[in-house]
């Protein structure tokens, strides 16, 4: 990649514009996928239904260029940075809060952001330690960013636990089921499942994050993960919480488990649920300075 | 969605929903009230009265997207349904104290809102979450907000038409779908964890 001009700034700030409203009006295709996918097995009324109304919904928000859902998030990025990227990263974050200011002033959106206590509205859908900022490095020399705007509704269905090593997986996947039984209808189903496995509390929490920015139809590479991911995708759907809740076949769209090696001593877990309008958006910075756009 | 039953807010008749048994489709015309965490902090919590008479109201749980147009009315952009289980508490006063009869939402109330719906002959009537787009499309005017201090959270007169589907997810019979299917699905896991 040349040397960055001060207008490659410039350039993420609208990307990252772009991104947040395209983000909330088009459902990546791959989740688009399965809730067809999931219509054609859903057996309950109720469930069929409510995923006539979830597609009919992304359809009449293509049509008439509307926001899917009124929620416009908590605004979560995840910054996959090439090695040899040369980019200022302190300026890539200030241009990303830029840019997801602007969007919600220029288009406008709902602002979301308020002060933990006093519950004041910063108006813009940033503020202190928002947008969230995740960063990974990768192979290259290009910068992918990707936002999830992150509905409440499913965020507030969050949990960790610290099991012990002689309470094994078999605590973790009872446990990971439990969360779906207990969030029951809140997440909006049929959820994307975000599990963290192992590391320390604060970075199982973040892979259970990670885990919802993963397309449905990509698999852990660990094929030992994956088997667990298959067992928890099929168990989570036989338990016949449904669509919203109201009963049927489709609790989840899909597990997606991230893991990270752990103390001896711990067997970390944590679950992260992404509604069924599980929106998401990339941009990606060229080696030759062109931004494409997509999920 | 033949079998849709149609009905008008606010009611005549605060017993007209008490013929209501879950499972039944409603669509929904007149005007319906948007109402949230804060609005209803500050009515129960704070002692504040509302400004609207909500005798017969459906209430609707909401924080819409809106533009502000220059003569000060509001302009929808997004208005959809978010998670009633934070809002449980309220039940029992917006029932007993003034007069409302139904509450869309999505997710459900708590089972200590079933009494509450048997004695006033409530409803809680589910819309799907998310499908806001669709949603948005049904509500004709924003025709009041009132408390703009608490933007977006305000007290919202929509007015409404062909509103829904909406599915009777709790009654005044002491049905509750989201009960039944948690508790299912609770019998399902303990049988389940046996083979894990």
């Amino acid at each position: 990649m040349p040397e960055p001009q001060t207008d490659v700034y410039a350039a993420i700030e609208e990307a990252a514009k772009r991104i947040y409203i395209g983000a909330l009006k088009t459902i990546p295709p791959d989740v688009t996928a399965a809730l067809e996918r999931a219509r054609g097995r859903e057996t309950h009324p109720n469930g069929q239904e409510v995923l006539d109304i979830i597609l009919r919904n992304i359809g009449v928000a293509g049509e008439h260029d509307m926001l899917v859902c009124q929620d416009t998030g908590t605004v979560v990025y995840w910054l996959e940075v090439g090695e040899d990227c040369p980019l200022n990263l302190a300026r890539v974050t200030q241009a990303i809060r830029t840019g997801t200011e602007r969007a919600t002033k220029e288009h406008p959106l709902r602002s979301n952001s308020v002060h933990t206590i006093t519950r004041r509205h910063t108006g813009t859908n940033t503020g202190l330690h928002l947008p969230v900022m995740h960063y990974d490095f990768v192979p290259g020399d290009e910068l992918k960013m990707t936002i999830v705007p992150k509905g409440s509704g499913s965020e507030n269905q969050s949990f960790m636990r610290m099991f012990t090593p002689a309470q094994g997986v078999k605590a973790v996947k009872e446990f990971v089921l439990q969360c779906v039984v207990d969030a029951g209808a809140n997440p909006c189903p049929p959820t994307i499942m975000g599990v963290g496995l192992g590391g320390t509390s604060d970075l199982v929490t973040s892979l259970a994050k990670k885990a919802i920015f993963r397309p449905i139809d990509v698999p852990n590479p660990d094929p030992v993960i994956h088997e667990l991911e298959v067992e928890l995708f099929e168990a989570a759907n036989s338990l016949g919480i449904g669509p919203m809740g109201l009963g049927g076949d489709n609790t989840v769209l899909a597990v997606n488990i991230e893991n990270a090696h752990t103390h001896i001593t711990q067997n970390p877990v944590a679950v992260n649920f992404q509604c069924w309008a599980a929106r998401r958006m990339s941009a990606r910075m060229r080696a030759d300075g062109a931004i494409d756009v997509g999920f | 969605m033949t079998d849709e039953t149609r009905l008008r807010f606010p009611l005549d008749d605060l017993d007209a929903l008490r013929e209501l048994r879950v499972g039944q489709k409603l669509r929904l015309d007149g005007h319906i009230i948007g109402i949230r965490d804060a609005t209803q902090i500050r009515i129960f919590d704070e002692g504040v009265a509302p400004p609207l008479d909500l005798t017969g109201a459906a209430l609707i749980h909401t924080a819409p997207g809106v533009r502000k147009l220059a003569d000060g009315r509001y302009e929808k952009v997004c208005i959809g349904t978010t998670t009633s289980t934070r809002m449980d508490r309220f039940t029992q006063g917006l029932m007993r104290d003034y007069g409302v009869r139904a509450i869309i939402g999505k997710a459900g109330l708590l089972p200590d809102s079933i009494p509450v719906l048997r004695e006033f002959g409530g409803c809680y009537l589910a819309i799907t979450g998310g499908a806001a787009a669709l949603e948005t499309t049904q509500i004709e005017e924003i025709e009041e907000v009132h408390w703009e201090d608490l933007m977006p959270e305000c007290l919202w007169k929509f007015r409404v038409r062909d509103f829904g589907p909406l599915v009777v997810a709790m009654d005044s019979h002491g049905a509750s779908i989201y009960r039944d299917v948690k508790e299912e699905a609770q019998a399902r896991l303990d049988r389940l964890a046996a083979d894990l």
